[in-house]
């Protein structure tokens, strides 16, 4: 196994992204599961949250995520910067295969880690949250999407997110060796965004409170 | 006085004895050189086609230092790339009765008796290991559903004996000789030099040491230098400016070599290939071949009424004339090229073409299959002219395609000046008067990969062969002249484009040294070539310096030499007074039309040597001697 | 018919868009046809010729390559350049002419880039080592049909460059991984298969490509139609390739 080998080719950093960027879809697919216990009851989601804790998942967790975001980060920065060098500009372009998804890839991952920033400051760490108090899971979520603009923001995130794993998910198959139909990732993705936006649109409708 | 003649050609080195064995037995006697040695034994080859691409890496793989030349920005788009088609090979994998023997057979009698055996039995016996070379360099070539090579027919033999890569078997081949180079390049054995075009020669003490090249990118004029000059540089169609041809080939290696003295033979020899894409307008700036292996599965057709303006499909089967198979019952549609065309040109005209159709072969066989066949080569037509030869038959006409002729070379592919070899297109060696279909690839690889590095070892054995470089009065003088003609052509500043003296020779050749000469039409040409020649150097304008890459420099001094060798054709058709294979004079045929050759009177190649331009060449004839095939008139009925 | 072309023009390092218009022109000339008409009446003129590389006019040497209004050999699909015929575009239309452009592809003149680090690519191991003479018979080796449709339609690759051109990274990873496909599903392809994706990929970024992030531009602009599988097949020889001895 030539770990070092294998990064210094620019496959071997698509192969990183693909793993790391595995790892963090499995941790989203996983969380948006978990969310969907907000429908069960406010007992359910805040004892799921309880339970976590108490397995001791979260921070083994929190250190997985770090170290995938931090080399899922590094690799697609040095991809680009490598890209931005070799790729040429006219003055007249016009792209042919147009997946806007696929063109989105950087700009969308940004969007997703500005959003996550807010996102545990709200939901986490509480700063920013109306309720904002840890452990009380099911009124901080429901104290956020009470106002259109949270909303607002969590869905252009979760859409953000849709793209990047249409796109992201048939890209790391297909570096990962093997190319499939480009349909899996559109169906990933919007099981996805089906899952998340269930929440906050349930919680505004009043269908969850 | 068009030329005089002068001594016959004595010593071709084939060795004598059963003609089953000469081959291995040259093999043997040749000298070897030992592998330390090769090392320090360096050899120049221009040309990166099958050839020169084959040669330069097989070279390489031995251990020579090959220096590697090429005017396209990469070797691999040497004109071979465009051969679709395919290659014969006497594998007899069909078990339909070929062989070896059959193989050599078809293409002396192919050639119209007009090749030297040896050569072609050599040939013969060689194919069969290209295919295994090429296959085992991972050379894609179609295969059946068991797994095994698939072939097919081509024009001239009744035997399936064609190996194909789809239409793109120049391709296939070809990027398999270019990935040998590029591995030779990679382990340091071959230097390469695309953008480079060889201008002359340089001859030192009799020996050719090294060529004059200009880099076209920068402009600069240099010399290089080696023990050997292997020249595999393609053919010259382009002298009759619309050909199937690349834009760039061009004849200046091999005739600057002629002009340093190596015999050029049979210049007359060019082949018109039945089936081209009709010209469409003045514009049009090449001809595009569609492969004779259409020829399997379309049938040929003109209107019964040569007035008949209905669109093809309008035209019922009762008034369409299927004239080759009428004519040519045993061969039918696959009669030699040279015959089709003939055939095609005097039922129809360059404007409205003949038809090939493939109503047939789709009904028999489906459209899937015809796609499976000759998709690409469908698609392209469609690209081309805009209509669906699955629905409407393609509409064809014969187009200039191959040139027979070429530098003169003994069975050594030695030419007439010690150290210079010529191989593939650019010699004269194995096809006589006309080239069957499929051939052109084989020999090629032939002496790329087996016959040259078999025997130029017997050669480079002698060297090393003293020093020389640019302070060498020869070479100083061959580079100054090179950097003269450069200079001229900028500063002749005239009124007319390189392009249209092109075409105005082009056409003249086509008119009166094409399909069919007549002694009228060729003195008329001898008349008219030597005038435009001067217009040329007085009133052609090259603009741009000579300082950077300059295309309208680099064409226009191809088209110069394209003059020089525009009027050694017109004296070889001249004197050649008989029909044979692609050379037809009208005042010799038989009287239902076919080509009618001399045997008594010609039968012998014609090496022309050149002594100044516009001065009668002098010709040296190299007697054909037919031991294992009696000479016959050709005949496909 | 009636074209306004504005065509880059560029001698030293840099370069700007000329605009030239051209009358008369017949719907039946292919594109390159109609740069020779320009290029007879610039030199009439008295000016230089519009330098633009081109040699079989077939559409297989992969010689010619432009960028016609923003795409790869313009806008018909699986066409090269030279196989462009006019009656593509629209009396009147405006037509913007480029050059390839990638760092690694530098602009020689006008039109003409310098594609050699193709060949580098190549010569890092996109061959089979066989010597002349030193094969067996053909038919030793028989190779399923679907693996020699496999091969061949990656081996129609022509190398002209259309990928990279056309690729927003710049990377020329379905040239590579085209070659690799090539060779890597043929049996006589099988000993040099992991060294070769190794290599190739290695003198794919040294000389300057940028990595493929799955884009898919450049399978539309490839004339050849060359599948984006074969990038899928390289990624996974070249995983194995790290992933086994060293020495494979
Ligand atoms: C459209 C077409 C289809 C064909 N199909 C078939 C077929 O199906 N089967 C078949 O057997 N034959 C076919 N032929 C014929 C066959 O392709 C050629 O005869 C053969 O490929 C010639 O190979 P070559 O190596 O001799 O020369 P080429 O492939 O022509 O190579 C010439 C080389 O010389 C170089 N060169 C030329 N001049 C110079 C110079 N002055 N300085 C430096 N370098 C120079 C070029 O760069 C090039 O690398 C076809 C020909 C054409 C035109
Ligand atoms: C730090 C913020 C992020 C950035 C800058 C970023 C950027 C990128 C980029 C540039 C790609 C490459 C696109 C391609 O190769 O086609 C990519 C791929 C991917 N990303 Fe992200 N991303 C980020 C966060 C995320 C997150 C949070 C997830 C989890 C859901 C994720 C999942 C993926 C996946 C699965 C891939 C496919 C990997 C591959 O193509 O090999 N990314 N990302
Ligand atoms: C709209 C849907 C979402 C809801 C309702 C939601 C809800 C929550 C809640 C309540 C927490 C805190 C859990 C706790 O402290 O126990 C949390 C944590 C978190 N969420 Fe979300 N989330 C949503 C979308 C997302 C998305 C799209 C992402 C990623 C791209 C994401 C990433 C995270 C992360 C990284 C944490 C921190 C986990 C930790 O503390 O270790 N969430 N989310
Ligand atoms: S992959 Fe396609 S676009 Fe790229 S070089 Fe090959 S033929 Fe051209
Ligand atoms: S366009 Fe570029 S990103 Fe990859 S899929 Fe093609 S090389
Ligand atoms: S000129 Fe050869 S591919 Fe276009």
């Amino acid at each position: 196994m030539d770990t070092i080998g294998l990064y210094r080719t620019t496959v071997g950093k698509k192969v990183v992204m693909a793993v790391t960027g595995a790892g963090l879809l499995l941790y989203v697919v996983v969380h948006m599961l978990g969310n969907l216990t907000v429908f069960s009851g406010p007992d359910a989601i805040n004892g799921y949250g309880h339970w976590l804790r108490e397995i001791g998942a979260v921070w083994p967790t929190r250190v997985a995520l770090l170290a995938c975001v931090t080399l899922h980060f590094v690799a697609a920065y040095q991809l680009t910067a490598k890209a931005r060098k070799a790729r040429g500009r006219y003055e007249h372009r016009r792209r042919v295969q147009g997946s806007y998804a696929a063109r989105t890839m950087r700009w969308g991952g940004v969007i997703i880690a500005l959003f996550v920033v807010y996102h545990l400051l709200d939901l986490t760490v509480g700063w920013l949250n109306p309720n904002g108090i840890p452990g009380e899971i099911h009124a901080n979520v429901v104290a956020d999407f009470q106002h259109w603009y949270v909303v607002l923001a969590y869905a252009i995130a979760v859409l953000a997110l849709g793209f990047h794993i249409r796109h992201g998910v048939w890209s790391a198959i297909q570096t990962l060796g093997v190319t499939t139909s480009r349909v899996i990732g559109l169906g990933v993705a919007v099981a996805i965004c089906a899952g998340f936006l269930s929440v906050p649109f349930a919680v505004f409708t009043g269908l969850v409170s | 006085m068009y030329f005089t003649e002068g001594s016959p050609i004595a010593d071709q080195r084939v060795p004598a004895g059963p003609i089953e064995t000469r081959w291995d037995r040259r093999r043997f006697s040749a000298r070897l050189v030992n592998p330390a040695n090769r090392r320090n034994r360096s050899v120049i080859v221009v040309g990166t086609g099958l050839a020169g691409g084959s040669a330069a890496a097989t070279l390489g793989e031995l251990g020579y230092q090959v220096k590697s030349f090429c005017y396209q920005d990469s070797p691999r788009r040497a004109h071979s790339i465009a051969a679709q088609g395919g290659i014969n090979a006497a594998k007899n994998y069909r078990n339909d009765g070929d062989s070896v023997h059959r193989l050599f057979y078809d293409t002396v009698k192919g050639g119209d008796f007009r090749s030297r055996e040896s050569n072609v039995h050599r040939l013969a016996q060689v194919s069969v290991e290209i295919i295994d070379q090429c296959v085992a360099q991972g050379v894609p070539f179609a295969r059946e559903y068991g797994g095994l090579l698939d072939t097919r027919s081509f024009g001239g033999a009744q035997v399936s004996r064609t190996f194909y890569a789809r239409g793109q078997t120049g391709q296939q081949l070809l990027l398999g000789a270019y990935q040998a180079l590029e591995r030779q390049v990679a382990a340091g054995r071959v230097e390469m030099h695309p953008r480079t075009e060889m201008l002359d020669l340089i001859v030192v003490d009799g020996r050719a040491r090294g060529i004059v090249v200009r880099d076209l990118v920068s402009g600069a004029v240099s010399t290089h230098f080696a023990d050997a000059v292997v020249l595999a540089t393609g053919g010259y169609g382009n002298v009759f400016h619309l050909s199937t041809n690349a834009k760039g080939c061009n004849a200046t290696a091999i005739w600057r070599a002629h002009r340093r003295g190596a015999l050029f033979a049979n210049p007359c020899f060019t082949q018109i290939h039945p089936t081209c894409i009709p010209i469409s307008g003045d514009h049009q700036s090449k001809l595009t071949l569609m492969s004779e292996s259409l020829r399997n599965d379309g049938r040929v057709w003109v209107p019964r009424d040569r007035n008949d303006t209905r669109a093809p499909n309008d035209i019922p089967e009762a008034d369409r004339d299927y004239f080759l198979e009428r004519m040519y019952p045993a061969f039918g549609n696959l009669v030699p090229r040279d015959i089709a065309s003939r055939a095609a040109k005097n039922i129809s005209d360059e404007k409205r073409g003949v038809y090939l159709d493939f109503a047939d072969a789709i009904a028999r066989l489906g459209a899937l299959a015809v796609e499976q066949r000759y998709g690409n080569l469908f698609e392209m037509y469609q690209r081309i002219t805009g209509d669906d030869p699955y629905r409407t038959p393609m509409r064809i006409y014969p187009a200039v395609h191959y040139t027979m002729g070429g530098l003169w070379v003994d069975y050594d592919l030695r030419s007439t000046i010690p150290g210079l070899f010529v191989i593939g297109e650019a010699n004269f060696s194995d096809h006589g008067a006309n080239r069957l279909g499929a051939s052109a690839l084989m020999q090629g690889l032939a002496d790329g990969y087996f016959v040259l590095p078999g025997v130029i070892g017997d050669y480079l054995a002698d060297a090393p062969f003293g020093p020389v470089d640019d302070s060498h009065p020869m070479v100083a003088d061959t580079v100054s002249e090179v950097r003269g003609r450069v200079k001229t052509l900028l500063a002749v500043d005239g009124d007319r484009t390189v392009e249209s003296f092109h075409r105005e020779l082009g056409r003249l050749m086509w008119d009166e040294c094409g399909m069919e000469r007549d002694e009228a039409g060729l003195r008329k040409a001898l008349e008219r070539i030597p005038e435009l020649r001067e217009e040329f150097w007085q009133r052609v304008k090259v603009p741009g310096t000579g300082e950077r890459l300059n295309q309208e420099l680099e064409k226009a001094g191809r088209v110069a030499d394209f003059f020089e060798l525009a009027e050694l054709m017109c004296v070889d058709a001249l004197h050649r007074r008989e029909s044979c294979g692609g050379h037809f004079r009208s005042e010799s045929q038989t009287e239902d039309g076919e080509a009618l050759r001399d045997d008594a009177n010609f039968s012998y190649v014609a090496a022309w040597e050149y002594t100044g331009v516009g001065r009668p060449p002098v010709l040296h004839k190299e007697e054909l001697v037919f031991e294992h095939v009696t000479p016959s008139t050709r005949s496909y009925a | 018919m009636k074209l306004t072309l504005r065509i880059w023009r560029q001698s030293g390092a840099t370069g700007r868009l000329v605009e030239y218009v051209l009358d008369d022109l017949s719907p039946d000339m292919s594109f390159l046809e109609m740069l020779d008409v320009l290029n007879e009446r610039l030199i009439t003129e008295g000016q230089e010729p519009v330098a633009f590389d081109h040699d079989c006019r077939e559409g297989i040497c992969g010689m010619c390559g432009l960028m016609i209004n923003g795409m790869a050999h313009g806008p018909e699909k699986a066409t090269t350049a030279c196989q462009l015929h006019l009656r593509h575009f629209r009396d009147g239309d405006v037509v913007t002419v480029e050059p390839w452009r990638a760092e690694p592809f530098p602009v020689v003149r006008d039109l003409v880039v310098d594609r050699s680090a193709f060949d580098r690519i190549v010569a890092a191991g996109g061959y089979v080592s066989v010597p002349a003479g030193s094969a067996p018979d053909a038919h030793a080796t028989p190779v399923p049909k679907p693996d020699a449709d496999t091969a061949f339609e990656a081996a129609a690759c022509i190398g002209c460059g259309a990928c990279v051109a056309a690729c927003p990274n710049g990377s020329a990873m379905l040239f590579t991984a085209a070659k690799a496909t090539h060779l890597g599903v043929l049996p006589q392809g099988q000993p040099e298969r992991y060294s070769r994706a190794r290599d190739m990929v290695a003198e794919h970024d040294a000389s300057g490509f940028g990595g493929c992030t799955n884009t898919g531009e450049c399978t539309s602009a490839c004339p050849k139609g060359i599948p984006l599988t074969t990038i899928a097949r390289l990624n996974a020889d070249l995983l194995r390739a790290h992933t086994t001895r060293s020495d494979r």
